[in-house]
């Protein structure tokens, strides 16, 4: 089959983040700062990407104010064609280098907000004094006018303060808001039974994003990612494999998804060696899941298989042990009782369950 | 709020938010936050005459002008258009 372009694209800059949030979607083993890719690399990489047909670059990490040259990648993303967007924790974006970014083409931030208050944001994150710094960021671009979007990753220690969290989306002047429960890949994996959120968590959160979407038409827009694990069916993972969009890695490899690593046979292509487009449209690693011929039988003559592709392929493989089986988080599934099983674990195991911390790479 | 347009309102793209051609695709996009809407050539017709200056009553006479086509008609097209995207918060309006 034929792939058609990627619109979006999500460049891992760096692995290093002053943050150790336990749900970081980075992978276990994480790329030191030697391994990373130089300036000219990720611009050229940026050019690549605009002529294959990307529209939107995330430029992301770990946390990408680590990178010194964060202005100079922006720039060249920017005169690429691409739209820029970054995502970060707003840790070390000090008024000059909002100054530096706004020159160089920065046209959108999303900022990830851990908590509404100090105490348990900056538990959250592993970082004292983090959520005071993050606040002032967050006001120095509302001054400025900088299109934003607060990221609010959400679990069981801070979805009962959903209604706190979208107030402050508005009180901010963000236009949206991304309610974003705790997906179980990387470090959250570790840490299943600190952050599942309730049944009853879960139905209230959707309710109250139903509530406040209605009540805020206009003035703020939702993105909301429900909790993993408690639906009848899995979510559509980004529109199907190798079909909207790629993540390049800090050390140069091109990944179909951030998670794309736990997959043990594949093998990907590094930036540096070869083409972006050669990567997209003939490597096997992109191909390997393309479509849905390769899904089971269940997924086949399935009517949502045009909805969600049989799910998450690194999902399937991590609790499955098959990564082209169908997504065990869907009722159909022959392994659903394993996710049946994880929750009610992670339920027993909840209380007073601590958190086991991402470690920064050197 | 309500997402109506009245007839003197005149809508804008906010900063974040443009249109720009689709080199690889072919036609316009919209490039929003961390979202890309392909236009069809009505839309594009629609967003082309959005600049913070016209009217929605003006840009709605324009097209009528333009394709000749029934203003009643075009003023619904347009009414939907336009607030699908203040919606989602990719245009706003000057009174
Ligand atoms: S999730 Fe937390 S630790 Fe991971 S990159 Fe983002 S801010 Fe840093
Ligand atoms: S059987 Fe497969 S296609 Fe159908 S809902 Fe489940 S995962 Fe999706």
């Amino acid at each position: 089959m034929t792939a058609p372009p990627p619109i979006a694209m999500l460049a891992e800059l760096t692995h290093r983040c002053p943050l150790s949030c336990p749900y970081c979607s980075n992978p276990v083993e994480m790329v030191s700062r030697q391994a990373e890719l130089a300036t000219e690399v990720w611009a050229d990489a940026f050019r690549q990407a605009a002529e294959l047909g990307v529209l939107q670059l995330h430029l992301s990490g770990g946390e990408p104010a680590s990178r010194p040259d964060l202005p100079e990648l922006t720039r060249a993303a920017h005169e690429a064609g691409l739209y820029t967007n970054l995502i970060t924790s707003g840790i070390g974006l000090t008024p000059n280098r909002l100054d530096a970014l706004e020159a160089a083409g920065l046209d959108h931030i999303q900022l990830s907000l851990q908590g509404t208050r100090a105490d348990l944001a900056d538990r959250i994150g592993g970082y004292k004094g983090g959520f005071a710094r993050k606040m002032a960021v967050a006001q120095e671009i509302k001054a400025r006018g900088i299109p934003l979007t607060l990221n609010a990753v959400m679990h069981r220690h801070n979805l009962d303060d959903l209604d706190r969290t979208i107030e402050m989306a508005v009180e901010l002047g963000a236009r949206r808001l991304e309610v974003a429960c705790v997906q179980f890949h990387g470090w959250a994996t570790r840490n299943r039974a600190a952050l599942l959120p309730t049944r009853k968590q879960t139905e209230a959160t959707k309710r109250k994003v139903t509530e406040a979407e209605a009540r805020l038409r206009g003035t703020l827009a939702f993105d909301f990612v429900p909790p993993d694990y408690y639906s009848d069916f899995p979510k559509s993972c980004m529109g199907g494999w190798g079909s909207a969009g790629l993540n390049i890695a800090p050390d140069g490899k091109v990944l179909p998804c951030h998670a794309a690593e736990t997959i043990p046979h594949l093998r990907f292509d590094r930036i540096t060696e070869r083409s972006l487009r050669d990567i997209w449209y003939d490597s096997a690693a992109f191909n390997a899941y393309r479509g849905t011929d390769f899904l089971p039988e269940t997924c086949r003559s399935c009517e949502r298989v045009t909805v969600d592709f049989g799910g998450c392929r690194c999902q399937a493989l991590a609790i499955a042990g098959d990564a082209a089986a169908t997504d065990p988080v869907c009722r159909k599934s022959p392994d659903h009782h394993r996710v049946t099983t994880m929750l009610e674990d992670a339920m027993r195991d909840a209380e007073g369950a601590g958190f086991t911390y991402r470690v920064a790479p050197r | 709020m309500t997402l109506a347009l009245a007839p003197g309102d005149r809508p804008y793209l906010p900063r974040g938010v443009r249109m720009r051609p689709d080199h690889v695709r072919g036609g316009q996009v919209l490039l929003a936050p961390e979202k890309a809407v392909a236009l069809d050539p009505i839309g594009e017709a629609i967003l082309s005459r959005v600049n913070g200056q016209a009217s929605f009553a003006e840009i709605v006479d324009d097209l009528a002008a333009t394709y000749s086509a029934p203003r009643a008609q075009i003023e619904g097209d347009v009414q939907t258009f336009l607030q699908g995207l203040r919606a989602r918060v990719f245009l706003m309006v000057r009174p």
